[in-house]
């Protein structure tokens, strides 16, 4: 049952094959059952399973919505009503909104069931899984190798199929980056697309929230839920969301790809690179035409993110000060000393260290060497976008230089770690949409193919991503150990 | 050394929306700790903020009126520092490009005017309040302040003086109620003033070092404060000492300025432009819709009143003091122009007192524009004389009901028959033989005696002008007896 | 750019993050580390170019002017780590 897909699943439970009830417990006994991945934070199953009942009360009635019974995974950054959510830090450990997030009442209103909430690195910040105040997520492929980040959580409980899917977001590569190093499909659309509202902000002007699935098909049913216009949000875009399963299927023939020259240089793995120009043969297969392009700016775009995404959080993460929600310090000496002691105490290194680097790059006389510099970069990082979507429809190359590393590898070199994320961060920087799918292995770890679209293109990537699923099978790989 | 004062006053006005800048919790002053406080503003995590329309449209309407320029675009930034009654860690304001900028306003001076110039005026939200009574030696936080939409009105340093300053407010405080953009009640804090304050010796152009004064809200603090700050700094520098560029809280009690007791790193504000929210962007179409819904501004009005009713420009002065008292004065005075002086000085001596005396403002006054008419045409017909006419106010003022009503029950109606008249006089000339004597011989204020006793027979109810008229003529045909 | 140990503990001051005395050299090299890496920024010239803050210069979208939250007090305060009376409580405050 559990290498079911989400389409599989819908017509099972329609048909009356099991109940969501069914459905949910036996997804419940599997993350029960592989615990040692880590992937979850809060598992809650009279929660779960009082959703799930709902569902089948709605499919009996036959009021329900295309994902109804489905389950569901969440990234532990979404609010959940009554549900603890805790961003993977001390500093929340405690926290249980009395509000749904945007997309998860959307999940919610649909039908899906909610089997938990899933570890991440500490506010989304990290590549590696590893700033968890919960202990890092290990890869399902290899349990001594990192599930990358920040939705490693949610990643690894897919390919794992502890989930038939889950929610991720993404502000440097936090939903392609671990669904690369994890082996499944990973969707970020454009900025604005998804609400935010309800989502615990990193960098406000880079996070979007996404899908983790174990295909294409599986996110563009999903997306249909998720995708749309929140009154809520001012960055929330007013575009109208089509079905995006509408197109899928369609011929690719006459589909330009461009290949950034930046994309497929020294940093990357040669290994890696292979399975790629193996992947883009699928395609010229199928009757795309490869072109090379330039996007003249890609190696300033995580030193530009660096400064954005650090400013951004310092001013997020104020709210965290021990006055109304969360943890607050013990023992203090007044005011400014609670404050101080429970943001020290409250916070990981990682997250520390960013905040500590935002708020320098946005103080007095360092604002228009570090934040403003960075914000005009970003306008050069978007136009070189722009002139290149003149030349293709898509854009294509590796979702990470490498395959999944040692946990612990990293952990001390920050900027190798930070490195990543080097071909994901510019899709954020311009507010693209994009996807990464499995498309090979590498010393028995999966490698990601990542396709960016243009702005609200969402429904193109995902056919692109679904015809070479339709050629390869990767994407239906099961890790060893998680096969039964 | 001659010194010559500068100051500087940023006014917080707390714009008259029904809901937060950037939330729909309500903005009603006075409700139970937190009751007014939603999601948003408490800052829970997740949560992002939505613009209120209306705070736009107040300030642009603001703007207009001071003849400023309404920027297209302007742009929300984040003003970043760590206070229990600023939830978010940071106040949502408005830094680089602010919705107003430019602008003036003018003030009277001594019968002359004066131009103080307005630097901008920009959206922010409004903070918490810590309230400081003891909770086992802990503070209270409420949060229903939180997010109440504020216009910061920056204001150049142009005034020479707290009489200056006094006025610029006194100005700007008339204009925020006039254009309905503020209830600018001070004690609910929904006006509040900060002042820049420096001092050089007369003839220097460059500015002395300035402090800058919190916590200066009401007209007569202001005023204290002023007054205080400025002799201190006077005498820091009489004593050869230097100014220090600092933040000072006046303290009403003691009647003084201290600095406050926050670190000075707390001013690095580390400004950004606000990733929640877009640039606000106003349309041609939007501008002129404001525009063309301003009202008539005080100074219009005023060179209105003394043009249409031919009014004096202090009595003009006083009928402009609120929208309300122009309306009431219009709406009193109605087609009779003539009446236009009589009804303005019942509206500045009696009403003002009465009002002023049971602490009311004019649209809670029991006496109604249209009673205050009919009281006036009352005494232009003859029916009562000006003297009764404050009896018949009182009782209207009182509820006791309509003039004509009160002048038939109290039996207020003016004596105007020649003949009774006469035979009152007569009666009264006839007790008063010395009094004629010492008016004979010459003592013309013994006239007033005679008016008096006439008055005093006829309780105030013959008519002034008649009594006057025909006192002479008896008194004249006596002393040629 | 290197920061100096002051720097540290002046940011460390306005991000509100204590940083113990063994912890600043720490905290230096590491920030040194990745200020040097993003100096990288320095390499494009940007003199002519707006800054972009938003991704596809979106504009603000205004909401009308009504009151739609109820009193949500007690659900609210539920997460507080300190409450009285309706009040979060705090250190005192001293200006």
């Amino acid at each position: 049952m559990h290498t079911k897909t989400i389409k599989r699943l819908c017509a099972d439970l329609n048909a009356g094959e099991y109940s969501s009830v069914e459905l949910a417990q036996y997804y419940l006994d599997r993350i029960q059952r592989y615990q040692s991945i880590n992937a979850f934070v809060t598992v809650d199953p009279e929660f779960t399973l009082s959703q799930a009942r709902e569902a089948d009360k709605a499919i009996r009635k036959d009021k329900h919505k295309p994902l109804t019974g489905i389950p569901i995974a969440h990234k532990d950054i979404f609010c959940t009503k009554g549900m603890l959510t805790t961003c993977s830090s001390k500093i929340l450990s405690n926290f249980v909104p009395p509000y749904d997030a945007t997309a998860i009442k959307k999940c919610k209103d649909s039908g899906m069931v909610c089997l938990g909430k899933t570890n991440m690195d500490e506010f989304a910040m990290g590549s590696s899984n590893e700033t968890s105040y919960y202990g890092p997520v290990k890869n399902p492929w290899n349990e001594t190798m990192v599930p990358g980040g920040s939705s490693g959580g949610s990643a690894a409980a897919v390919v794992a199929r502890l989930a038939p899917a889950g929610t991720g977001t993404d502000t440097g590569g936090s939903i392609r980056q671990p669904a690369a190093l994890c082996g499944i499909t990973g969707l970020k659309p454009t900025y604005g697309r998804v609400s935010r509202y309800g989502m615990i902000a990193f960098a406000s002007s880079l996070d979007q929230a996404g899908t983790l699935t174990q295909t294409a098909e599986d996110a563009a049913l999903l997306l249909n839920v998720l995708a749309g216009f929140d009154p809520r949000d001012s960055t929330s875009v007013e575009e109208s969301v089509p079905d995006y399963t509408e197109n899928l299927g369609k011929d690719l023939a006459g589909l330009r790809i461009g290949l950034p020259k930046q994309y497929f240089d020294e940093g990357l793995d040669p290994a890696v690179e292979q399975a790629i120009q193996e992947s883009l043969k699928v395609f010229e297969r199928l009757g795309a035409a490869l072109i090379e392009i330039d996007l003249p700016n890609s190696e300033l775009c995580v030193p530009c993110y660096y400064v954005i995404a650090p400013s951004e959080a310092s001013s997020n993460l104020s709210r965290f000060d021990g006055v109304r929600y969360g943890y607050r310090a013990e023992d203090y000496e007044d005011l400014d000393d609670m404050f101080m002691r429970t943001r020290s105490e409250g916070f990981g290194p990682e997250v520390k260290r960013r905040i500590m680097i935002g708020t320098y790059a946005l103080s007095a006389g360092y604002y228009d060497a570090y934040y403003l510099k960075a914000q005009k970069l970003r306008r050069l990082i978007t136009q070189d976008f722009e002139q290149a979507f003149e030349r293709c429809d898509v854009i294509m190359g590796p979702t990470t230089p490498t395959p999944a590393f040692e946990l612990g590898a990293k952990t001390e070199d920050l900027i190798a770690m930070y490195l990543n994320d080097i071909y994901t961060i510019s899709a954020n920087l311009s507010g693209l949409p994009g996807i990464s799918i499995p498309s090979g292995f590498v010393n028995r770890l999966p490698v990601g193919l990542q396709i960016i679209g243009s702005y609200f293109a969402e429904a193109l990537i995902l056919n692109v991503a679904h015809r070479f699923q339709m050629e390869t099978d990767w994407h239906q790989k099961v890790p060893e150990g998680f096969a039964v | 050394m001659t010194w010559e004062t500068v100051i500087g006053l940023e006014v917080h006005v707390q714009l008259s929306t029904k809901s937060k800048i950037f939330s729909s919790a309500s903005t009603r002053y006075g409700a139970d700790p937190n009751t007014q406080a939603c999601e948003v503003d408490i800052a829970l995590p997740g949560v992002l903020p939505v613009m209120n329309l209306e705070a736009a449209h107040l300030a642009v309407k603001f703007g207009l009126a001071v003849g400023a320029e309404i920027n297209r675009r302007s742009v929300f930034a984040r003003k970043n520092y760590f206070y229990p009654d600023l939830p978010k860690g940071y106040q949502i304001s408005q830094y680089e490009i602010p919705i107003v900028s430019g602008g003036q306003i003018v003030i009277e001076k001594n019968g002359s005017q004066k131009t103080i110039g307005i630097t901008r005026a920009h959206l922010e939200e409004d903070a918490g309040k810590s309230l400081h009574e003891d909770f086992h030696g802990m503070s209270g936080i409420d949060l229903n302040r939180a997010g109440t939409p504020l216009l910061e009105i920056v204001s150049e340093p142009d005034m020479r003086s707290p009489a200056e300053a006094i006025a610029y407010l006194r100005k700007l405080h008339m204009l925020v109620r006039y254009l309905d953009v503020s209830d600018a009640n001070m004690q609910e804090g929904s006006f509040r003033c900060d002042a820049n304050v420096s001092v050089r010796p007369q003839g220097q152009k460059e500015f002395g070092t300035r402090t800058e004064l919190k916590n200066i809200n009401s007209f007569r603090f202001v005023e204290k404060a002023l007054q205080f700050e400025i002799e201190r700094q006077i005498d820091v520098i009489e004593d050869g000492g230097e100014v220090i560029q600092e933040t000072r809280l006046y303290d009403p009690d003691r009647g003084e300025t201290r600095p406050m007791r926050t670190k000075e790193d707390a001013h690095d504000y580390r400004y950004f432009p606000d990733p929640d929210l877009p640039p606000l962007q106003l349309s041609e179409q939007f501008i002129e819709e404001v525009r063309n819904e301003l009202p008539e501004l005080p100074d219009a009005k005023k060179l209105r009143f003394i043009d249409q009713y031919h009014l004096n420009p202090d009595d003009a002065e006083q009928l402009i003091i609120s929208k309300d008292t122009a309306d009431y004065f219009e709406s009193a005075v109605s087609s009779d122009v003539g009446s236009a002086k009589t009804v303005a000085n019942w509206i500045n001596t009696e009403l003002a007192s009465y009002l002023n005396e049971e602490n009311k403002t004019i649209k809670e006054s029991p006496v109604s524009a249209d009673m205050l008419r009919q009281l006036i045409r009352r005494i232009q017909d003859n029916t009562i004389s000006g003297k009764i006419a404050k009896e018949v106010f009182k009782a209207m003022w009182a509820g006791q009901g309509s003039v004509d009503d009160i002048i038939e029950q109290k039996g207020l109606k003016q004596i105007t028959d020649n003949a009774a008249i006469e035979k009152i006089i007569e009666e009264v000339l006839a007790k008063s033989s010395a009094q004629i004597e010492q008016y004979k011989s010459g003592q013309e204020k013994v006239f007033g005696y005679f008016v008096g006793q006439v008055m005093k027979a006829t309780q105030g109810k013959a008519n002034p002008q008649q009594v006057n008229t025909i006192l002479r003529e008896k008194l004249k045909s006596s002393s040629g007896r | 750019m290197a920061l100096d140990p002051q720097t540290v503990y002046r940011i460390s001051r306005l991000a509100r993050i204590h940083v113990d005395a063994s912890e600043v050299e720490r905290y230096a090299t590491e920030l040194s580390s990745i200020l040097e890496f993003v100096d990288q920024m320095n390499k494009v010239d940007t003199d002519h170019v707006a800054p972009l803050s938003h991704p596809q210069d979106r504009v603000l979208r205004l909401r009308e002017d009504k009151v739609t939250e109820t009193n949500q007090r007690e659900d609210l305060q539920a997460a507080a780590p300190a409450v009285e009376s309706g009040l979060y409580l705090v250190p005192k405050v001293i200006e």
